[in-house]
């Protein structure tokens, strides 16, 4: 019996996102799952119900026949107290549930035996977790919708101009943070043409930053602040002081900025002080992403645009609802991965696998029994970088020209030893005519072996050919086998010309097929 | 012609020669190496025709032997395949053996010529030798055309006790090269003799039998040496100095490319010779190693296509299964498609891909991919963080991770191509078998990589036609 995913309205206020997009609810079907979307469900976020119903799913006209009939629900926030009593019991639900600012909420999905997966526990350091993670995907647009919202604020071009009019300086763009959001917020204001500077205290992200079009400015203070897991952590004082005065100097000097500095379970550090704003120019901009967990600036109003000291200071805390239908498309196909995950077999069934590193994670209640936090995840939490250097400098350094490393003394001895002995042998006891042909014999091994390494790779093939064709002068010795001149002594012609000849006829074979296969060869090599 | 004017025009054909080895540093220059190498070889045969040591009586027998051999050869380099190549080089290195061979009978029967004292223990020892390496090229050779071609199996044939027949076989030919030195006359020379070619060629038969299919680049190029080898042997038979040269400038091109295909494996040369890779120690490290964990994701051809359309760089790794599958032709058409829309196509070739050395060079060359968007492994390998899309074809080991991150891997150690620094990486694979190396591949169960199954050249197709629609 194939289960019903139910996708109801949003209730929170403002919120424009919904939990499924039609293109998504396609690839549910296909899942083997029936879909029901509450009537209007879609409508802030330029999803019409005759969508849903084209893209195959049913409209419920009201939130309480959707509920009742659900298996799974799928919510973008967490839902209100009067929605888990709409829910059936022993339903399941998908979605954004923060069980740990929601305990209250917790246990009423309990009370319901419900099995809920929360979307924000997903344990982000799996690989194989990051086409499920909505906490990125929203970031991502988050720090996207920050600039946005600068911008609108911000009384000037992002881009420098030499215009008719006169010259108009680029805006410098100041960001705190730099994670998902904050990397995002580079790469939009970057694209915008504005002068990108960011700051994070995890000195890895650098080269991130870099690669986002921003530039990376450094804490002059040495430690490090990866906390694990991505996150950063609480810096010690000394490194706070210096941090304080690197901010100081950025608000005096830019237009806007965006901060995103958030630690885990903690509420957001303090980075732009009421003092801070003040040095900066009016007419600036600072959009406060933080701003639903106390903001990183002091001034900030949650939920609010105000202006102080001449200065705008964003602190909207919905961000990605102000992006509804890009961020309800992610977050669609986001719920869609994780479907995926727990409907292997595609028969419109659900198999919550506890086994599942990625799954345990996201189950914060299964049939009513609490199972949140989740026990870390067996996993390595950070490549271990050294033994991955090791591998590199053991490489040897493949495929080029000349040999690798020089020989180490004591090998290199043996060898001219050997050498010597084998030298000193021949000119012991060999006669001069077979020296004679000795030396050739050594100097053109050397030629060879300096030409050959000369030999360019691409050219291997056409090289073994060509020497091939080459190999075949044995003929000479078959050559002058077959009629030499009468030297006088019983000498079995017929025999020896008869070797002779099979001899020549097979080194020509060589001979010409080598050279005109190497030719063949050749003409088809061109730029 | 006299003797001077000879040996002079001996001396311009070894320069020629050596031109034409120069020549192939760069493909502009290759072409006129190639001519020089026809130029030496024409001065080379002419001088000794009208040389000295040839008389007019002998000419008729020349010249047909000559146009019997000529019209075989160019036949053959007309009709060979690109994809067959291997086969034809392995072929042509058995014919040099066989003449080493019968050159160096002739010689020994040849009694116009005297020697004494230690002249003629140094021109028997010449002999011997000469006709043992001549022997151990024929047989190895044909063994390595036979297994090239898949008339005999890829794997390796391991006797027991493989490592004593060959000190037995060494031995025995030891003591009948005394023998034969010993023996007061032709006759009585004849029996040692022709027991050492017969234990050469046994010889010849059984390194290559040993050798796994993987390894057949170092084979192929170890005989091209032992083919030079065999005719500088015979240029000290002879007492001719421009075998000598030929045959010296040869061996040490081939020790030179069995050298190169080693070090691209991480190989000694001495256990290829040794034979038996992926077998013995091979399963009892992979025992050991870890199995890779996690899943695959397969792809379609059309999103396949899809990726490749939104990439701005694509590298692309040919192996062996490119070959055998034919699909060169339609990955060119795919690349000249993608580099008209303005996607950064270029090629990765691993020195080992395929069959010889060099062998993806010549496939794509023949496909008419410019030969300045095919790179070799160095000049790739740090570019694969910066590309979008990496797309094997029929390669295997030579894309490993394994090699660089599990040291208890077979096939630890040896360079490969880091495809799966690139965004997303594809792999076209027939199924998930393994490679030639019987190692499996982790690469497949990356989280950035997709599996495309299914012939090469049908799902290139497909991903053609989904880019054209």
């Amino acid at each position: 019996m194939p289960l019903t995913i139910g996708v109801p309205r949003e209730t929170y206020t403002g919120e424009k996102r919904v939990a499924t997009v039609p293109e998504v609810v396609e690839k549910l079907i296909k899942l083997g799952f029936a879909v029901s979307v509450e009537a209007g469900a879609g409508d802030a976020a330029n999803c019409a119900d005759d969508t849903y119903r084209a893209a195959g799913a049913e409209i419920c006209t009201d939130a309480a026949s959707l509920w009742a009939k659900a298996d799974i629900v799928f919510k973008v926030r967490p839902p209100s107290l009067a929605e888990v009593a709409l829910m059936k019991q022993g339903g399941a639900l998908v979605g954004f549930v923060w069980p740990a600012q929601n305990l209250e909420l917790m246990q009423a999905l309990a009370a319901r035996q419900a099995t809920v997966l929360a979307i924000d526990c997903l344990p982000r350091m799996l690989s194989r977790a990051q086409k499920m993670d909505a906490l990125t995907s929203m970031a991502g647009i988050s720090g996207y919708r920050a600039v946005i919202e600068a911008a609108n604020a911000f009384g000037r071009f992002f881009a420098g101009q030499i215009t008719a009019a006169g010259k108009v300086p680029p805006a410098k763009v100041f960001i705190a943070g730099a994670g998902v959001a904050g990397l995002a917020a580079i790469g939009t204001a970057a694209g915008l043409g504005a002068i990108v500077r960011a700051n994070d205290t995890r000195a890895e992200v650098a080269d991130q930053v870099k690669s986002m079009g921003g530039e990376f400015v450094k804490v002059d203070y040495e430690e490090e602040g990866s906390g694990g897991g991505g996150y950063a952590k609480v810096m010690s004082e000394g490194f706070q002081a210096a941090q304080r005065a690197m901010y100081a100097t950025q608000a005096r000097e830019v237009d806007i900025i965006i901060t995103t500095a958030l630690i885990p379970g903690k509420p957001a550090p303090r980075l732009i002080s009421a003092e801070m704003v003040k040095t900066m120019k009016p007419g600036s901009v600072i959009v406060d992403m933080a701003a639903e967990q106390g903001g990183n600036c002091e001034l900030t109003e949650p939920g609010q645009a105000v202006v102080k000291h001449g200065v705008t200071i964003i602190g909207y805390t919905d961000l990605p609802s102000r992006l509804a239908k890009q961020s309800s498309t992610l977050y669609a196909t986001n719920l869609l991965r994780l479907t995926e995950e727990l409907c292997k077999a595609k028969d419109g069934n659900i198999d919550v696998n506890m086994e599942d590193d990625a799954i345990r994670g996201l189950t914060v209640i299964k049939n009513g029994e609490v199972t949140w936090p989740a026990p870390a995840p067996k996993l390595p939490a950070a490549p271990a970088p050294k033994p991955a250097t090791a591998a590199v400098e053991k490489k040897p350094s493949g495929h080029g020209h000349g040999a690798g490393a020089p020989m180490a003394a004591s090998s290199l001895a043996i060898i001219f030893g050997i050498g010597a002995a084998l030298f000193w042998l021949v000119g012991a006891y060999a006669p001069a005519s077979f020296l004679s042909h000795f030396t050739v014999f050594v100097l053109a091994c050397f030629v060879g072996y300096m030409v050959i390494w000369n030999v360019t790779p691409s050219l291997h093939t056409p090289l073994m050919s060509v020497t091939n064709a080459i190999s075949s002068i044995i003929c000479i010795g078959a050559l002058i086998q077959i009629a030499p001149p009468e030297m006088g002594g019983a000498r079995p012609d017929g025999l020896i010309r008869w070797l002779a000849v099979v001899g020549i006829a097979l080194t020509a074979i060589n001979m010409f097929g080598g050279f005109a296969v190497t030719r063949r060869m050749l003409a088809m090599f061109r730029k | 012609m006299s003797a001077s004017l000879a040996t002079v025009s001996y001396l311009g054909a070894i320069i020629l020669f050596i031109l034409s080895l120069g020549g192939l540093s760069n493909p502009e220059t290759a072409r006129r190496g190639n001519l020089y190498g026809i130029a030496g070889m024409t001065i080379a045969v002419l001088a000794t025709v009208f040389g000295p040591r040839v008389t007019l009586a002998g000419i008729p027998w020349i010249v047909g032997a000559m146009l019997v051999g000529a019209s075989i050869g160019l036949l053959a380099a007309k009709k060979v395949q690109m994809t067959q190549m291997p086969e034809l080089v392995a072929l042509m290195h058995s014919l040099v053996g066989l003449a080493a061979c019968l050159v160096g009978f002739a010689s020994y029967v040849d009694s116009s010529v005297a020697f004494s004292g230690a002249e003629k223990v140094i021109h028997e020892i010449e002999i011997y030798v000469g006709i043992y390496i001549g022997a151990v090229t024929f047989s190895g050779s044909i063994v390595a055309f036979g297994k090239l071609s898949g008339k005999i199996g890829g794997k390796p044939m391991l006797l027991p006790g493989r490592h004593a027949i060959n000190l037995v076989g060494a031995l025995v030919v030891i003591y009948y090269g005394y023998a034969f030195l010993q023996a007061p006359s032709v006759e009585a020379g004849m029996p040692a003799l022709i027991v050492m070619t017969a234990i050469g060629l046994l010889f010849g038969i059984h390194m290559v039998m040993a050798i796994g299919g993987a390894d057949m680049p170092v084979v192929v190029s170890m005989l091209n040496s032992y083919s030079g080898w065999a005719a500088a042997a015979t240029g000290f038979m002879l007492s001719n100095d421009l075998l000598i040269v030929v045959g010296a400038l040869v061996g040490s091109s081939g020790a030179i490319l069995s050298y190169i295909m080693c070090r691209a494996m991480n190989r000694n040369f001495i256990s290829v010779i040794a034979g038996g890779f992926g077998t013995g120690d091979g399963a009892k490290a992979g025992a050991g190693g870890q199995a890779p964990q996690g899943e695959v994701t397969a792809i379609s051809a059309v999103e396949t296509a899809e990726l490749l359309r939104e990439a701005k760089n694509v590298v692309i790794v040919p192996g062996y299964g490119m070959a055998v599958a034919q699909a060169q032709h339609t990955v060119y058409e795919i690349t000249k498609l993608l580099r008209e829309k303005g996607v950064n196509v270029r090629f990765g070739i691993h020195p080992v891909a395929g069959r010889m050395p060099g062998h993806m060079n010549v496939l794509l060359a023949e496909a008419k991919v410019p030969y300045d968007i095919v790179l070799e492994m160095d000049e790739i390998n740090d570019d694969f963080p910066d590309t979008d899309v990496s797309m094997v074809i029929g390669a295997n080991d030579i894309v490993n991770p394994s090699a660089e991150d599990d040291p208890a891997s077979p096939i630890a150690g040896m360079p490969v191509l880091q495809v799966w620094k690139a965004k997303t990486s594809i792999v076209m694979k027939r199924s998930m078998a393994s490679g030639y190396a019987g190692v499996d591949n982790p690469l497949f169960y990356k989280d950035n990589n997709r599996m495309l199954f299914g012939d090469a050249k049908k799902m290139l197709d497909e991903v053609l036609a989904a880019l054209k629609g």
